[in-house]
């Protein structure tokens, strides 16, 4: 027996999910509580009423969504949690995130589906929703672990990059990491680095919401501070309030756009492994990886060459990456808790100059190591 | 090399098994300074239903956190047993509650039979405890960690004020584990 370090606990990750969000100055929760994600509210609801936060649980999930977007508006860090049929009825408030530029964190512990479906089981069947779930043509970041601890630090991650680019971001787990139990060293939160808003610095008169400024983030009133502004969201103009001019509406929704595609390179985070002499290569992400991993090291003892691209950001799409890598083998396997939503991304990505083999489950159980070990094998 | 051993839970909703996968996992990861996960899965119900729980031990990194190759598997209940032996080790252990199983499934692997939840009521008085008997029968057959570090962990890990009764529970599942040992290897 050892002497126990009092920073190395073993957490769950939907916990250190709700601790990170407390390290990253979360002051507001409001969410309606769904299995697999409910121990982030129930953390929450514990917690953020000690350090003088807020915790609501609302009426339902469209209310939950409204609910830290208000509170973001009046300055709060927001977050709310749901997995599959919340998060279908989230995506209406997304787009109105998106469109108010309102920083804010949505968890999303996927689960099958459609509808109720799986409620006790893993999938990874909401990618494309993450994506576009909510109406209209925009960006979104959308992150997701593959470890409790990378849930602690990626939670971190989407308030920074919520705050810093004015966006709602999706912490897209699944079940499995949701609900693992595993070590993590809590960080000392000195060495953490946490972004806030920028806050207007001119004369309130003077101030204009979603003025066009070269980072194309413009800074953030937060309501209760004198600057007065209109908030919408049909489509405005820099002072925020309505406008179907043609070219100051394309110059806004261009900007809401390019805030995120442009700096893709700050965003986007993959994870190479055993990538360096490979000839088949894995893309994965969340859960799924940790299978992918663990099939990499048993193929590598029986001399195959698989090397593994782990995907830490789902959207921005880590294309570039993907391209590239794609160079160095002669096939891709990815294998994902549904029917293919990433692989067609790959195809796409490659122009499918390789063949791309999908490995599949819908059904709740995860994609095991000896499955893709199979695969791996098929041809070689 | 490092060494992976993995352990399945498995029995109905509600008998505890997550909170046993949680102390197995923490006694490993905390107090004996390896590395340790704990996943679970189970069904929709509140109660009832085949559930199960599963503790990866190593002392390298645990890439997948979910049971494969299953060194030790608990079985508290005859559909429980049925559904999750599949992946057990020929040179694995089964171990079971021995008025719940009564078929036991044909393999290479040594069965250990054990009647825990008659001496969760019995010998102690409540069935509930039936979970940390198991730990304890767990403990002594595999010898993955020690006594002393799941002791510290179920003091940690088990409700406020029911410390003495799991821990007598847990003393419990040794004797039976040892008694079992003496008679039969």
């Amino acid at each position: 027996m050892i002497i126990p370090n009092k920073n190395i606990k073993m957490m769950q990750g939907n916990i250190a999910c709700a601790e990170a969000a407390l390290a990253a100055g979360c002051n507001f929760f409001a969410g309606y509580p769904i299995t697999p994600s409910s121990e982030i509210a129930e953390v929450l609801s514990k917690k953020l009423p000690i350090i003088g936060g807020n915790f609501i649980q609302m009426e339902d999930e469209i209310a939950a969504m409204g609910a830290v977007i208000g509170a973001s508006l009046g300055g709060a860090k927001s977050l709310t949690a749901t997995s599959g049929p919340g998060f279908s009825l989230k995506q209406e408030n997304i787009g109105f995130a998106i469109m108010a530029e309102t920083p804010t964190v949505i968890v999303n512990v996927q689960r099958g589906g459609p509808s109720t479906g799986l409620p006790t089981l893993s999938a990874q069947a909401d990618v494309m929703q993450s994506r576009w779930g909510t109406h209209g043509d925009h960006s979104i970041i959308v992150i997701c672990p593959s470890s409790v601890e990378e849930t602690y630090y990626m939670t971190i991650k989407a308030f920074n990059l919520s705050e810093k680019y004015r966006t709602p971001v999706i912490l897209l787990t699944d079940e499995i990491i949701g609900h693992l139990t595993e070590k993590i060293e809590i960080p000392d939160s000195s060495k953490l680095e946490i972004i806030n808003r920028i806050k207007p610095d001119m004369n309130q008169k003077e101030y204009l919401p979603y003025k066009i400024t070269d980072s194309l983030v413009p800074p953030m009133a937060n309501f209760g501070e004198g600057y007065r502004y209109h908030v919408t969201g049909l489509a405005h103009d820099e002072t925020g309030f309505p406008t179907n001019d043609p070219e100051k509406t394309t110059e806004m929704l261009m900007r809401l756009y390019n805030k995120i595609e442009k700096h893709r390179d700050d965003i986007v985070e993959v994870e190479e492994y055993n990538t360096d002499d490979m000839d088949t290569l894995i893309i994965a992400y969340g859960s799924t990886s940790r299978s992918a991993k663990r099939a990499i090291v048993n193929a590598t003892k029986e001399g195959y060459k698989v090397g593994l691209l782990s995907l830490k950001t789902i959207w921005p799409f880590a294309e570039k990456e993907i391209e590239n890598m794609a160079k160095k083998v002669d096939r891709i396997i990815v294998p994902e808790m549904n029917l293919g939503q990433i692989a067609h991304e790959v195809e796409w990505a490659t122009r499918r100059a390789k063949p791309i083999i999908k490995i599949n489950h819908i059904n709740g159980e995860p994609i095991t190591p000896n499955e893709i070990l199979a695969y791996i094998k098929q041809g070689k | 090399m490092s060494f992976r051993y993995e352990i399945r839970l498995s029995g109905s909703g509600g008998q505890g098994l997550i909170l046993v996968g949680k102390v197995l996992a923490e006694a490993a990861a905390i107090y004996e300074g390896l590395n340790a996960t704990q996943s679970q899965s189970y069904g929709p119900e509140a109660r009832g239903g085949a559930s199960r729980s599963e503790v990866i031990i190593s002392d390298g990194d645990i890439d997948y956190p979910k049971a494969e190759n299953i060194d030790v598997l608990l079985a508290l209940t005859q559909e429980a047993c049925e559904k999750y032996v599949t992946e057990l080790k020929d040179d694995g252990v089964l171990i079971v509650d021995s008025q719940m199983v009564k078929n036991i499934p044909e393999g290479k692997f040594q069965v250990v039979k054990i009647p825990i939840i008659q001496s969760a009521s019995e010998r102690l008085g409540k069935f509930i405890v039936a979970n940390i008997i198991a730990l304890g029968v767990i403990v002594k057959i595999s010898e993955v960690v020690s006594i002393e570090a799941v002791k510290h962990a179920i003091k940690s890990r088990v409700p406020k004020g029911t410390e003495e009764i799991n821990i007598k529970a847990f003393n419990e599942g040794i004797t039976l584990a040892a008694t079992w040992q003496n008679e039969n290897l």
